[in-house]
């Protein structure tokens, strides 16, 4: 290390209003935590999906009422609400799924230099992003 | 880390050792991600629009009801370690994360209990 590279800022007793905001998280943290709210989401909207597949598979009816709940809505929850639901789950889904087969990639192959988890990193948000938005706009009715 | 871990300094809420989890964390996603392949790939080699019969029919025979049944209780543990970790890592009051432990654990065990019901209804 030569006199010239700067001492690098620490951070001790993380505030979360205070320093959270201003610390510059690289790639790989930033795919590191949505892995990790995406894990949440998905934890939290379990019953819904519990819901849908129940709805999905028992009936001719249910199966119909499932399918008109995305377009007009159900009771007072308007349709464009479950297409947006289904849409937080498409990404969660994508990007917990990539990002984690990312890490076991990571442990099989020993794949750890910084520059892996760089372009990786960057390749799991580009894959996931981009394959919600095709969903996304598939589940919208825009193709 | 204290080197007494017994009786009173036993820690309840934890990852224990953590090797068995972590690795059970990597199995259960890799049965799971199989299981997305065989599911999405029912689904994109079905010809024609997929209306009831056909969605329902994919979970109609028995050894896909055994595999999804697998799967539901893979993500269980899935899940459960997954959440344990946010816990430990956020919630530092013991008590409050015991009882964020206890609710997670039913609400899991729920959803896994109301999956299978449907999937057995068929």
């Amino acid at each position: 290390m030569t006199e010239l590279v700067r001492k690098r800022p620490e951070f001790r007793n993380i505030n979360a209003l205070k320093d959270l905001p201003s610390y510059r998280l690289p790639v790989a943290g930033i795919v590191s935590i949505l892995h990790r709210i995406s894990g949440f989401l998905m934890f939290l909207l379990m019953p819904l999906i519990i819901w849908m597949f129940d709805n999905s598979i028992t009936s001719e009816i249910s199966f119909a009422k499932l399918s008109a709940a995305f377009g007009i809505g159900i009771g007072f929850v308007p349709g464009w609400f479950f297409k947006l639901l289904a849409l937080a789950l498409i990404w969660a889904y994508l990007h917990h799924f990539i990002a984690g087969v990312r890490h076991i990639y990571m442990d099989a192959f020993h794949a750890v230099t910084k520059e892996f988890g760089k372009s990786s990193a960057v390749a799991t948000l580009v894959l996931s992003l981009g394959l919600t938005a095709v969903l996304g706009a598939k589940l919208f009715g825009l193709y | 880390m204290s080197s007494v871990n017994y009786g009173s300094k036993r820690i309840v809420t934890g990852a224990g050792y953590g090797f068995c989890d972590w690795l059970a964390q990597r199995v259960t996603a890799v049965l799971m991600a199989l299981f997305t392949v065989v599911l999405l790939a029912q689904v994109i080699f079905t010809s024609g629009p997929i209306g009831y019969e056909e969605w329902a029919g994919i979970f109609a025979s028995q050894w896909m009801k055994v595999l999804t049944f697998t799967v539901i209780i893979a993500l269980l543990y899935h899940v459960w370690v997954g959440m344990r970790d946010i816990w430990m890592d956020y919630i530092k009051p013991l008590a409050l994360r015991l009882a964020l432990h206890v609710f997670t654990l039913v609400w899991l065990i729920g959803c896994a209990g109301w999956s299978v019901q449907a999937l057995w209804r068929l």
